[in-house]
C-alpha cells in the first residue's frame, strides 16, 4: 500500500511541484532520496490511481467559459438523460446526486454564445430545463487538501 | 489577463499531466517545438498572474479512502457572501468553495463548499463545522452526495 514516501509526496506536492529543469531530482534532494526513488514512487501512485496526474491546475474561466448545470429528472429517466448529456464533448463531469436536482454536470466552451447554444440543444433533446450555476467567485485559499492517513 | 496561443498549448499539455521523466518540461517543450526555458518561464508568469493556480500531484480522493464527497450548499445574504466564502474556503477539509447564483424559488443556495470524508458521518460533521462557522449568516443549507459518476474527463475546450 502507501509507503511513507508516497504519503509525503501526496501531502507535500499537491502544489509547489518544482518549476525547474529537473523537478524530480529537486524533490529527491529535499527528501534525501534519489531521483529514481521519487520517479518510482510517483509511477506507483499513478499506476494505482492514487493520483490522476501531476499537472498544472487552471483557475476556472481563464480558458473558455464554463458553468455548472443541474437538472431535475425523474429517476426512471435519469440514465437515458445522463447518456444524452454525456455525449456532448462540452460536458466534462457528470454526476448523479441525491436531490430533486439529481443530474449535475460541468460544461465548458470557447465562448458564452456557443455554450448557451449547446445548453439549449441539450434542453431540447432531453426535454428538461437546465439550471445554470456559473461561478461568480472562487474562494480558493486552501493550499491542497490535507490527507489523513492514520486510519 | 490575456494568454496567447503558445500559453494555451502549454496549459493543454501540462494539465494533461507532466511526464514522469527526469526533465518533464523539456519533454513538453520538445513536443511543442519550444525550449524548456520558455515553457517554464511562461508557466511562472501564468502562475504569478493567476491563470495557473498550482502545479502538483492531483490526488484521487476516492481511491485514497475519501469515498464520501458532499457538495454542501448554503444560503448566505449577498452582502456577506465574500466574507463567509473567504472563511469557508480556508477550512482544510474544503477542496472547492464557490459563489454561484440562486435560482428562486427552487434553488435558494448561493455558496457551494465541497467536502471530502471517509464516512457519511464525517461529511455531516464537516457540514456542522461549516454551519457553526457561519452562525447567523446561514439562512439555509443542504448537502448533496454524489451517488454515481456518469462522466469524468479532463478539461477540454469546445469549439
Amino acid at each position: 500500500m502507501l509507503t511513507a514516501m508516497h504519503k509525503q509526496l501526496l501531502n507535500d506536492y499537491q502544489q509547489d511541484f518544482p518549476l525547474s529543469p529537473t523537478p524530480y531530482q529537486d524533490i529527491a534532494s529535499s527528501l534525501g532520496v534519489t531521483e529514481e526513488d521519487v520517479l518510482l514512487a510517483f509511477n506507483e501512485l499513478a499506476d494505482e490511481h492514487f493520483i490522476s496526474r501531476i499537472g498544472s491546475i487552471i483557475v476556472p474561466n481563464h480558458i473558455g467559459v464554463s458553468t455548472l448545470v443541474a437538472m431535475a429528472v425523474p429517476v426512471e429517466q435519469l440514465q437515458s438523460i445522463a447518456d444524452i448529456v454525456s455525449r456532448y464533448p462540452e460536458v466534462n463531469h457528470n454526476y448523479e446526486r441525491e436531490n430533486r436536482f439529481n443530474l449535475w454536470f460541468v460544461m465548458i466552451a470557447k465562448d458564452d454564445e456557443y455554450l448557451q447554444s449547446v445548453i439549449e440543444t441539450i434542453e431540447t433533446e432531453s426535454g428538461f430545463n437546465a439550471m445554470q450555476l456559473p461561478l461568480l467567485a472562487d474562494y480558493f485559499i486552501n493550499l491542497g487538501f490535507e490527507m489523513d492517513f492514520d486510519d | 489577463m490575456n494568454i496567447d496561443k503558445i500559453d494555451r498549448q502549454i496549459i493543454t499539455a501540462t494539465q494533461a499531466g507532466l511526464p514522469l521523466t527526469p526533465q518533464p518540461y523539456q519533454t513538453i517543450a520538445n513536443a511543442l517545438g519550444l525550449s524548456a526555458e520558455m515553457v517554464m518561464q511562461r508557466m511562472m508568469v501564468m502562475q504569478d498572474q493567476g491563470v495557473i493556480r498550482r502545479i502538483g500531484a492531483v490526488p484521487n480522493h476516492y481511491r485514497l479512502g475519501y469515498k464520501f464527497n458532499g457538495m454542501t450548499v448554503w444560503n448566505i445574504a449577498d452582502e456577506y457572501i465574500n466574507e463567509m466564502g473567504g472563511r469557508i474556503g480556508q477550512l482544510d477539509f474544503v477542496s472547492h468553495c464557490y459563489h454561484r447564483p440562486r435560482h428562486l424559488p427552487e434553488w435558494p443556495y448561493n455558496l457551494f463548499a465541497m467536502v471530502h470524508s471517509k464516512s457519511e458521518a464525517g461529511v455531516k460533521e464537516q457540514q456542522g463545522m461549516i454551519a457553526e462557522l457561519l452562525g447567523g449568516y446561514n439562512l439555509g443549507q443542504d448537502v448533496l452526495y454524489s451517488t454515481r459518476i456518469l462522466k469524468k474527463t479532463g478539461l477540454r475546450i469546445g469549439r
